[in-house]
């Protein structure tokens, strides 16, 4: 059995029958691993702060009102983003900001580029497909200048431009460490698909890395 | 040369060549591309320098839960 993370100590069927029996050292565990992950993911689907938080305290009352029926065919963690995204979407839409469950979690059709084709040698070139200039080499620059603040700024941005689906799958495998397992499973999707909007999601996540680095040098 | 695998159609297995999706054929031809091309060198390794950094966003994020949110719960936690 897997052993959980964070504070606690004990299995996850450990957590999950100390959660039944309304454990305090449970109680606080779950808060204090999911509040921010939840947090997270909650942020892409509603307008405001405020309604995440709403979002995510429901979360937590479905998970208290739900344990005792969780029947451990999914991990514990893969259960309660579940319950998270499910609220989430549902919020999201009367709020406007998002699109339904069912259309959500599959790939768009129509081809989509990891780089723009600009970037590329065309047919009548010398070497057709290849690049016409080298990306700008951000990946040497130092590690103060990667993880400054305006970095950070420039990943949120990016990350709010995203599709839901592309963000969704991003946030779950690249942010907060959940296995590609798992995520197949609390999205209902197949792993070809979930490796497809990954590539597209890290692919503009990537060219808007490179966009800024690349100003910034100049400027 | 880097002719049989041209740098467009490689940006585009980059996640899977992470991920340990691709046959060992195609992932012998991918090393041999990187060897010779600097620019597809350098989209791997950003693509690699980008999951580090999303990985680090959460770290400047813990947040405690809000005191009165979190009383709240656990008081819907001992009733419920
Ligand atoms: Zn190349």
């Amino acid at each position: 059995m897997a052993r959980v993370t964070g504070g606690w100590s004990g299995t996850e069927s450990e957590l999950v029958a100390a959660l039944r029996n309304r454990d305090d050292d449970a109680f606080r565990h779950l808060v204090e691993q999911y509040h921010g992950p939840l947090l997270r993911l909650a942020l892409g689907y509603v307008p405001s702060r405020a309604v995440a938080e709403e979002v995510v305290q429901d979360t937590f009352l479905a998970v208290f009102r739900g344990i005792d029926a969780f029947e451990g065919r999914s991990s514990l963690k893969t259960w309660i983003y579940r319950i998270l995204l499910n609220i989430a979407r549902t919020r999201g839409v009367r709020e406007q900001r998002s699109i339904p469950f069912a259309s959500v979690a599959r790939v768009e059709p129509g081809e989509e580029r990891a780089v723009d084709p600009d970037r590329f040698q065309t047919e009548h070139d010398r070497w057709p497909q290849h690049w016409t200039s080298f990306p700008f080499a951000w990946e040497h620059l130092p590690e103060e200048r990667l993880l400054a603040a305006e970095t950070i700024d420039v990943i949120r941005a990016a990350l709010d431009r995203l599709p839901a689906a592309q963000r969704e799958v991003l946030v779950l495998r690249d942010v907060l460490g959940v296995s590609s397992p798992e995520i197949c499973n609390a999205l209902a999707i197949s792993e070809t698909n979930q490796r497809v909007l990954l590539h597209r999601a890290r692919a503009k996540l990537r060219a808007a890395l490179e966009a800024h680095f690349a100003t910034e040098s100049v400027a | 040369m880097t002719a049989d695998l041209p740098c467009q159609e490689l940006v585009e297995l980059v996640t899977d060549y992470l991920d340990g999706a691709l046959a060992p054929e195609l992932v012998a031809r991918i090393d041999a591309h990187l060897v010779d091309c600097p620019g597809c060198h350098s989209f791997l390794d950003q693509m690699r320098a980008t999951l580090r950094l999303l990985g680090r966003l959460p770290a400047d994020e813990v947040e405690q839960m809000p005191a009165a949110m979190r009383a709240a719960l656990l008081e819907a936690y001992r009733s419920t």
